[in-house]
């Protein structure tokens, strides 16, 4: 990883003195015409955008949070909060001996390396020149193939017309409160745009993203992949993370035109709060692809493993005839966490095909729930879709719940739907005992087993970190 | 050695084991025989230390109390039970399950860490001994596998590990000829002067391959009979029903 350490560091510190020219200021509380018009200001945004922000602020306001998620959680006062910070650099240590000893004992179990490790925390380091030119190879590599890869805020500026007619064409401001809630106010993200017939020559990471904007509360990513292009963008990390803001509510649109493959990886580990669910993260996501072009793909796949409360439903929009849109996800939830995840699926081409494959963890004082609908609209003649939940609970406190809404509008349509609920099985523990291996071991590796096919699906690395941090993040959970 | 003696085990309210008595010296291998539910498997659970029986009297090896220790401490000591039913684990790699029982088990005993090649070497040296495809390497542990195909994982597990106490649960049911046949020689490979066995079947065709050195009758939960390998082929021929019966359960 220590390239794309530096490779961040460099970019940031360096290429574009991001720290310089910001000032360390903080809008006042709550949310207003004058802080979006402030927020819009400080990123030096054009007109459209400005409009457009306010025109998402004022569809917000006339709207009530959604209360049909299975979550509890106290309310949270929107207009108590800054929407505007200037970004902080992190404190910078001078080596890991002053990083919290609990974070670099985890940051071991999940096999970080010390370089990693270092970024993580914020330890200051040097940049090797060889490195330098390792990042300054990746950013050549990407604008040789023609794949614009940069912060949002640097694509507004110097990309606006793809902005401007992608951005809001898959997650409207008017989708969703918390959709409608970050258009108006959302700090930065990324954007990729890979052109007509390019296959992006390597696996876009946010690790690489140049420019490293802060991740902040209310990030928007914009992906766009043209006629024949293709893609796999890996997002978040393993480590934990912690962030003093409470509430995060990102929106991330893909857009796949005819014969694009876009494939979305996340690894999640947000502070899920302590044993008792105390000062956890919120995350409620709004993640959504369309397949706009025929015979286009989309796929999501992602480990969530952190967050107190956990709202999230990647979507795909089957919009060309022959798409395909694809959805794999291990959600582990443990002491007091409590996740509402799932899918849509909308079917609007002839012959769309889409796959849910949801395997869900509890423990402890758990609850976890799949929420997924599959929509078959009458023009999707031959569609088909293929949904299997698999609950694993481990313990008696923790609860799994399975939700799945059907709309078939049109009678050609296949819809197949399998679920399951299960516990670790005596038999499975005992005979891995019976082979040597600890309780906790045993228990981890059926875990693993359990999600083994969703990790198959996620980028080789990924899929060697993600069991990793199931150990970590089942740990005491089992045994 | 393996020491038995007074073997009390109930569960669920039933004793299934009644004053069970059994030695196996090192470097020797007995077969046990008996009806069905007898307490054969119960007797294998208990020795490898599964949760669940109410269990007293005296079980050593080696002179190590095995009463006390979980499931994974007597893995360490060098208990290996074959199966009667290997159970399946959906999603995790034969070859990396049967690299992580290996690696835990010599950890316990000092040695290093088998590496990913040298391990696959190995494996695959067992696997021709067994006719095993290497295919069954890349499959999910004993997920799919056919009843004869579980067997003889087992008894590559049971190649790999090299315990020394090695307990069969019926490896030789449901096998076909050549099977029965693969399985004998690979238990007979694993004879030695420093490895009891204790081989649990009902066919005399395995024990005519791997002659035991002594054959016991549980019924009752207790052994009632012990003899030679000859034993085996009068049981054949007699059936259990001419027994004196134990105490019964
Ligand atoms: N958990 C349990 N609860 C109640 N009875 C049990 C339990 N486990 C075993 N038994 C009973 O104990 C007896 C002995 O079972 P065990 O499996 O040891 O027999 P076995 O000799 O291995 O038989 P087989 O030759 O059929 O394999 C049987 O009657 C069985 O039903
Ligand atoms: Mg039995």
């Amino acid at each position: 990883m220590t390239s794309n350490m530096v490779e961040d560091l460099v970019e940031r510190e360096y290429a574009f003195g991001f720290h310089s020219d910001v000032d360390t200021e903080l809008a006042p509380k709550g949310l207003s015409e004058d802080v979006v018009r402030l927020i819009s200001a400080k990123k030096d945004e054009p007109d459209w955008l400005l409009e457009w922000r306010l025109g998402a602020l004022r569809h917000f306001l006339t709207l009530v949070e959604p209360k049909w998620p299975n979550l509890q959680y106290p309310p949270i006062d929107y207009q108590d909060m800054h929407y505007w910070a200037a970004p902080k650099p992190k404190p910078q240590l001078a080596s890991l001996d002053e990083v919290d000893p609990e974070i670099r004992a985890t940051f071991d179990k999940l096999g970080i390396s010390l370089d990693e490790q270092k970024r993580l925390s914020g330890v200051a380091v040097d940049a090797i020149l060889d490195s330098v030119s390792v990042a300054t190879t990746f950013k050549k590599t990407l604008a040789e193939a023609g794949v614009i890869f940069c912060s949002f805020s640097d694509a507004v500026r110097e990309h606006p017309d793809l902005v401007r007619k992608y951005l809001g064409s898959v997650v409207g401001y008017r989708d969703n409160f918390f959709a409608a809630l970050n258009s108006a106010v959302f700090s930065d993200g990324s954007f990729c745009f890979i052109p007509a017939g390019v296959r992006c020559p390597m696996e876009l990471s946010t690790y690489f993203r140049i420019n490293a904007a802060q991740t902040g509360q209310f990030e928007r990513t914009l992906i766009i992949a043209e006629e024949g292009a293709s893609v796999s963008y890996l997002e978040g990390c393993t480590a934990p993370m912690r962030d003093e803001n409470q509430l995060h509510a990102a929106v991330v649109e893909l857009i796949a035109l005819d014969d694009a493959s876009i494939k979305y990886s996340t690894v999640q580990n947000w502070y899920p709060g302590d044993a008792d669910g105390k000062g956890g993260i919120y995350n409620f996501v709004t993640k959504r692809g369309r397949c706009a072009g025929a015979r286009s793909k989309i796929s999501w796949t992602q480990v969530e493993t952190g967050s107190a409360i956990t709202w999230k439903y990647p979507s795909v929009i089957l919009q060309g005839d022959d798409s395909v849109g694809e959805f794999y996800s291990v959600a582990v939830t443990t002491n007091y966490q409590q996740a509402d995840t799932g899918t849509k699926m909308i079917h609007i081409g002839r012959n769309t095909r889409s796959t849910i494959l949801s395997k869900g963890i509890s423990a402890g004082h758990a609850q976890n729930t799949y929420r997924g609908l599959v929509k078959i609209l009458r023009s999707a003649t031959g569609a088909r879709n293929h949904t299997r939940c698999d609950s694993l609970l481990i313990g008696a406190d923790c609860g799994a719940h399975t939700f799945p809404y059907v709309e078939v509008k049109n009678d050609t349509a296949q819809v197949e739907h399998e679920a399951s609920t299960s516990k670790i099985s005596e038999d499975q523990l005992f005979y891995c005992r019976q082979r040597g291996l600890t309780e906790e071991d045993a228990s981890t590796m059926i875990v693993n087993g359990f999600c083994r096919e969703v990790f198959d699906e996620l980028p080789m690395e990924y899929a060697v970190e993600a069991q990793a941090l199931m150990r970590v993040s089942l740990e005491g959970a089992v045994g | 050695m393996l020491h038995i003696a007074n073997l009390y085990a109930s569960v669920a309210g039933r004793t299934i084991l009644n004053g069970l008595d059994l030695d196996v010296p090192t470097g020797e291998v007995h077969a046990i025989m008996g009806p069905n539910g007898s307490g054969k498997t119960t007797l294998s659970n208990v020795l490898s230390g599964r949760d669940g029986y109410d269990v007293s009297g005296t079980v050593t090896f080696d002179g190590v109390d095995l009463v006390p220790l979980a499931p994974e401490a007597r893995a360490a000591a060098g208990v290996f039970v074959a199966f009667q039913h290997p159970v399946e684990i959906p999603g995790v790699g034969n070859m990396y399950f049967l690299r992580t029982a290996v690696n835990s088990i010599r950890s316990h005993r000092g040695l290093p860490e088998l590496a990913a090649v040298e391990f696959l070497g190995l494996a695959k040296e067992h696997m021709a001994r067994l006719a095993m495809d290497p295919a069954f390497l890349s499959r999910s542990v004993n997920a799919g596998f056919s009843g004869g195909e579980k067997k003889r994982n087992e008894i590559l597990q049971m190649s790999m590990l090299e315990p020394r106490l090695a307990i069969l649960d019926e490896t030789d049911s449901g096998l076909d000829i050549d099977a029965l046949r693969i399985v004998a020689q690979g238990i007979e490979r694993l004879r030695s002067p420093h490895r009891s066995m204790l081989i649990i079947t009902h066919h005399t065709p395995l024990l005519d391959d791997v002659q035991p050195d002594r054959v016991h009758v549980l019924h009752g939960g207790r052994i009632v009979r012990s003899g030679g390998p000859e034993l085996a082929h009068e049981l054949e021929a007699d059936g259990y029903g001419t027994l004196p019966i134990g105490v019964s359960g």
